[in-house]
């Protein structure tokens, strides 16, 4: 049977996962030191794997509240209260959803006619440009540079807006580059997208891993910003959760509900097992995320000292646990130089081109990774570099 | 939680050398060893132990929890007392306690009988111990933040988005 012509154009379009490609790689070898990986290197801490287990144990197994357990919902909504400064209403405001990559794709299918345009800066996380389509919107991706720490400019985003722009998305700290937007540059943003009239859907899964003692500042706690935000947050990265999978959305009610109303009909709601988690990993989390915080941030200082050290220029990222080196001096392209470092000394990291094509140039190395793998990578990568010189 | 990380680092593994702990803490090499003589020097570090789980080495080993309860003293309370204890060289920690007792020790022996006699001969006769209470320790699941027998690493995916 010709399957070309039964998937859906929509589907069909989408490219490829550059990620995925480098994966199936990597999959059959069993020597390699990765940084390729896009999550903690802790298991989740233990209070919160018990707290899930002892809900499993309670017979805790039914179906929630589409919206999640009003529990849960009511302490988010304390949370965001305190770190982000914004106010919610748990019955209302607050959609739990199966990780962040639900809420963003509920987000946009509730916000996007077709050929509505959606904004965000570029190298980004993977799914905005695929999600966008998928939603049968325009993705318009605008560059970010190195030179600017890769913050998103108001002149850049200026530039891009058309009639057409509906939604901007941004993600800082950012996956793939650990940048993050100054005051300014938030401020800029956010009175743009009140002249030209965008909602923005800002994804802080990042958010609690911010160094260099900085205050993680949310868009939505600008003023007049609250009303066209949409919040997403998360328990992958900051509680090391990525398998439980539970995310959330703060937003206005009705755009609450219009994402709800998705939500329920494709996944009903997130697992209990997962929100029984969450809920301890709030209430009682903090003290693992200050421990995981400053063990990451021992080791972004080290990896890019190594960087520099090897003649290799890399930017110091503010937040997130990524580091973005520049590897165009060395003349080969993002996936070239991923493949033979792969090759050569069984180190994997992800090309920046991944991340978009303002990416290519660049290559994401992760260090959520063991303090040793770290320096044993680093040697490699050195002797490495020292090959192309 | 505002522990130097330096001393953090050491609690957690006494045997980083001074490279590695500069390393991970982005200081000059000179800077940790000075810091950490003078730790050293000043007893703030007081020495460095491997973690060992002895069931794997053969040794008998046996340790016993021990209550105690003591007539305070009028001038300096339990000290007096808890350091006379402390010295016996069989006894690996002393803590005075809040609640039901008044100090916690640990001591060592290589068999029941010796931890008993230590306790029968040496604690109860002394002056000024009222009462103790001897429990046998019977295996080990976890110690100064090891665990023993640990679970294997769980697998990762080598690249994720």
């Amino acid at each position: 049977m010709d399957y070309s012509s039964k998937i859906s154009r929509q589907v069909a379009a989408v490219p490829r996962s550059g990620i995925r490609d480098f994966f199936e790689l990597v999959l059959g070898r069993d020597d390699v030191i990765s940084l390729g990986v896009g999550e903690p290197d802790y298991a989740t801490p233990w209070h919160i794997r018990e707290a899930a287990i002892y809900s499993l144990e309670r017979g805790q197994t039914s179906y929630t509240s589409n919206l999640g357990l009003l529990s849960l919902r009511r302490s988010i909504a304390t949370y965001v209260s305190e770190f982000f400064g914004v106010e919610y209403d748990p019955r209302s405001e607050v959609l739990v959803t199966v990780g962040v990559s639900e809420a963003l794709d509920l987000a946009l299918r509730a916000l996007l006619n077709p050929g509505d345009e959606v904004l965000y800066h570029e190298p980004c996380y993977v799914s905005y440009m695929p999600s966008t389509m998928m939603a049968h919107g325009t993705a318009v991706p605008v560059a970010t540079r190195k030179e600017d720490e890769f913050s998103l400019r108001p002149a850049a985003l200026a530039k891009a807006i058309t009639p057409n722009s509906r939604v901007l998305i941004l993600n800082f700290p950012t996956n793939p580059t650990g940048g993050v937007a100054s005051a300014e540059d938030l401020a800029g943003l956010a009175k743009l997208c009140i002249e030209h009239d965008l909602i923005v859907i800002s994804d802080e899964i990042y958010s609690e891993l911010r160094y260099d003692g900085a205050q993680h500042v949310s868009i939505a706690s600008l003023p007049g910003m609250r009303e066209r935000t949409v919040l997403l947050h998360g328990f992958s990265k900051a509680y090391a959760m990525t398998g439980f999978r539970l995310g959330y959305s703060c937003a206005p009610a009705p755009l609450t509900e219009a994402m709800m109303k998705i939500h329920q009909y494709s996944m009903l709601c997130a697992p209990i097992t997962s929100q029984a988690a969450a809920l301890e990993a709030l209430e009682h989390g903090a003290r693992s995320v200050a421990r995981m915080r400053a063990s990451y941030l021992e080791r972004r200082d080290y990896v890019v000292k190594r960087f520099h050290e090897m003649g290799v220029d890399c930017h110091l990222p503010g937040g997130a646990f990524y580091v973005f080196p520049d590897i165009r001096k060395f003349g080969l392209g993002s996936k070239d130089f991923a493949m033979q470092l792969l090759e050569a000394e069984s180190v994997a990291a992800v090309p920046g081109d991944a991340f978009g094509a303002s990416g290519e140039g660049f290559l994401r190395c992760c260090y959520a990774a063991a303090f040793e793998d770290l320096k044993e990578a680093l040697n490699r990568i050195e002797r490495f570099v020292g090959t192309l010189a | 939680m505002s522990i130097d990380p330096l001393l953090q680092l050491l609690r957690r593994n006494g045997r980083f050398s001074e490279t590695e702990l500069a390393e991970r803490l982005s200081l000059p090499a000179e800077e940790v060893r000075e810091r950490i003589e003078a730790w050293e020097e000043d007893g703030t570090i007081l020495g460095y132990q491997a973690v060992v789980d002895s069931t794997r080495t053969g040794d008998v080993e046996v340790v016993g929890i021990i209550e105690v309860k003591l007539t305070p003293e009028r001038d300096g309370g339990f000290d007096r007392l808890a350091s006379r204890i402390a010295k016996f060289e069989q006894v690996v920690s002393c803590y005075l306690m809040s609640g039901g007792y008044d100090l916690l020790l640990m001591v060592e022996g290589k068999d029941l009988m010796e931890v008993a006699r230590f306790v029968s001969e040496k604690l109860s006769t002394m002056e000024g111990i009222l009462s103790t209470a001897t429990h046998f320790r019977l295996k080990t699941y976890k110690e100064n933040g090891f665990a023993f027998g640990e679970d294997e690493e769980p697998e990762r995916l080598p690249v994720a988005p």
